[in-house]
């Protein structure tokens, strides 16, 4: 199975007003194999979405490699995305602005499906049906859904293409509670079954600790902690992974808050 | 919407369900905007009735067109188009032929009165319909064209290619509209041709104005990076992604500009550089009156051709406005927002 991506020592550096620098990633190493989940976690503006935006090659890079198969990801210019780097897909944070609100969500679908290679093609109706969306779905716009169904068609999309690593960049995170768990389990399944590896970024790391093999905590654009999910959900060594953890609500009835 | 945790059964009940909520509060907003219009009110009766009010519904024009100045507008619009098309029937004499008494006023054979040559006003008033209205959409459409693509190109390429455009754009605002295309029509001789090509030259820089900025909110938009992720080249993602969903402001600019590209064309006629004698057109004529001042009739008709047409297509660039504007679409309907 192809489609190993090697991150290492990553540095995006953004420009601020007056000359000033500010290091969004700043040295991240890991790999991610065929088949597998990473979680990746971290508070607000630890630079999680800035990876996930430099690994589909949105980002330029100003240090270090990522390297996809073996070969080097470029930074997106004006030009068509080399057709190797296809086969990274991703799946945006905000369904309501990821759809394009003027086309019908089949043509959308069908975009991606242009795009994969003859022998691996699916169908329209096969994704939605992977998504568990009505195969009518087709023949409407984005603006007839609700959020979670129109996350459910930026992962038919994504798939469509026949990836062979999907990046969600927090893709639940502007869902309502009671579908965050269900729509990233579905993510996993629907990647793994079409055997692409998918790399989860969130926040909430009860959600990561179901979905993820592996787990890396990122802070202020550095990766803290990596590791298997149930020993770093058990064990952590990292202080901060342990205040992320201690951060988790729990539901056991005695109305606690989380420890400071 | 409340969701129950389920399998593949619910999103197709969600869906239905978000369907039904949409008819719903289609009919109540069709409701409010038709005020005791609707036969047919909510929960109609029998299925007939339904399928009438839903064909109705589809064929009525959405509510911001709906108010009597939008109708006025429209209208005004469709008459002069009918007028330009079918004037060699309507017109009682022909436009050129100096067949009456010079300066007449108004009067039962000649309803508009004649000019210093013996020709019939109202006739040449008519025809002037078939001058101004096809230059002036062709005025338009041109430049919208032209301005939209090369604000489009602006917006989404940036750096230099903004530069060099932008700076262009600059230059002819940098100039008093009407001067630079009097002398542009000046350098080029003075004819209806160059009048237009003249007018091109200065309107363009505000649709690509327009364009530029709407290109530039859109083109970091989520969905048009993910059309780039599936391989969309830069001009795909244009044309596929960006243009269908920043192109009404430009048609209401059109539609708004529409009445001045007539004004602008009168104007570059009243002062010799657009139609040359005899043609009958507008501002041309108008000219014409102001130099036998106290023959009123001469410049007052197709001064009012020249009015009647500015304010319909005002009206109803107002109305599309209004109406392609969610905010506004809501408050003409009277919904609190």
């Amino acid at each position: 199975m192809a489609g190993h991506l090697t991150v290492r020592d990553v540095h995006v550096v953004y420009k601020l007003p007056g000359r000033r620098q500010l290091a969004a990633v700043d040295g991240v190493s890991f790999d991610l194999a065929p088949g597998e989940v990473l979680g990746l976690v971290g508070e607000s503006g630890c630079g999680k979405s800035t990876l996930a935006r430099t690994i589909c090659g949105l980002e330029p890079l100003a240090a270090g490699t990522v390297e996809f198969d073996g070969q080097p990801v470029v930074a997106l210019g004006l030009r068509k995305r080399p057709g190797h780097l296809l086969r990274i897909q991703m799946v945006f944070q905000n369904p309501y602005s990821s759809l394009n609100p003027r086309r019908r969500v089949g043509d959308q679908i069908e975009d991606a499906l242009a795009i994969a290679p003859p022998s691996e093609r699916s169908s329209v109706d096969r994704l939605l049906d992977d998504v568990e969306l009505d195969r009518g779905a087709a023949n409407l716009f984005p603006h007839q859904f609700s959020g979670g169904q129109r996350q459910r068609i930026a992962i038919a999309r994504a798939m469509g293409a026949r990836p062979d690593v999907l990046v969600g960049d927090e893709p639940i995170a502007s869902l309502d509670a009671s579908l965050q768990a269900k729509v990233a389990t579905l993510m996993r399944d629907v990647a793994l079954k079409n055997g692409a590896s998918l790399l989860f970024i969130s926040h909430d790391l009860s959600v990561v600790r179901v979905v993820a093999d592996r787990v890396a905590v990122m802070q202020a654009g550095r990766i803290v902690e990596t590791g298997p999910v149930a020993a770093v959900w058990n064990a952590p060594t990292d202080p901060y992974t342990r205040r992320l953890l201690a951060a988790i609500p729990t539901a056991d009835g005695l109305g606690r808050l989380p420890a400071a | 919407m409340a969701k129950p945790p389920g399998g593949a059964s619910d999103s197709r009940l969600e869906l239905e369900a978000d369907a039904a909520a949409t008819a719903v509060y289609d009919e109540v907003q069709d409701d409010r905007a038709g005020g005791s219009g609707g036969s047919a009110g909510p929960g109609g009766s029998g299925a007939s009735g339904v399928s009438f009010s839903a064909l109705r519904n589809r064929l009525r024009l959405p509510p911001t067109f709906r108010r009597p100045m939008a109708i006025i507008g429209m209208s005004i619009i469709v008459l002069w188009f009918l007028v330009a098309i079918f004037v060699p029937w309507i017109a009682p004499y022909d436009p050129l032929a100096q067949q009456f008494d010079r300066l007449q006023a108004p009067n039962a054979v000649n309803w508009f009165g004649t000019d210093s040559l013996g020709r019939d006003v109202l006739s040449r008033t008519l025809y002037g319909a078939r001058i101004s209205l096809p230059l002036a959409l062709i005025l338009v459409v041109a430049s919208a064209i032209i301005g939209s693509v090369l604000g489009a190109v602006a917006g989404y390429f940036g750096r230099a290619v903004d530069e060099i455009i932008m700076r262009f754009s600059d230059l002819v605002f940098a100039f008093p509209t009407i001067i630079l295309a009097m002398i542009v029509t000046a350098a080029l001789g003075p004819s209806l041709t160059n009048a237009v090509i003249a007018l091109l030259l200065v309107s363009w820089p505000s649709y690509a104005r327009v364009m530029r900025s709407m290109v530039l909110g859109a083109r970091s938009r989520e969905y048009v990076v993910a059309g780039r992720l599936l391989g969309f080249s830069p001009f795909t993602s244009l044309r596929r992604d960006i243009l269908p969903n920043v192109a009404a402001p430009v048609l209401v600019l059109a539609t708004l500009d529409f009445g001045n590209a007539i004004l602008l064309l009168s104007g570059l006629s009243f002062l010799g550089l657009g139609a040359t004698p005899p043609t009958p057109e507008w501002g041309a004529m108008v000219a014409d009156g102001v130099q036998q001042f106290s023959d009123w009739w001469l410049a007052a008709f197709p001064g009012l051709a020249i009015f009647t047409v500015v304010v319909a297509f005002n009206l109803v660039g107002d109305a599309l406005r209004d109406s392609l504007d969610p905010r506004t679409a809501g408050a003409v309907q009277g919904v609190k927002i």
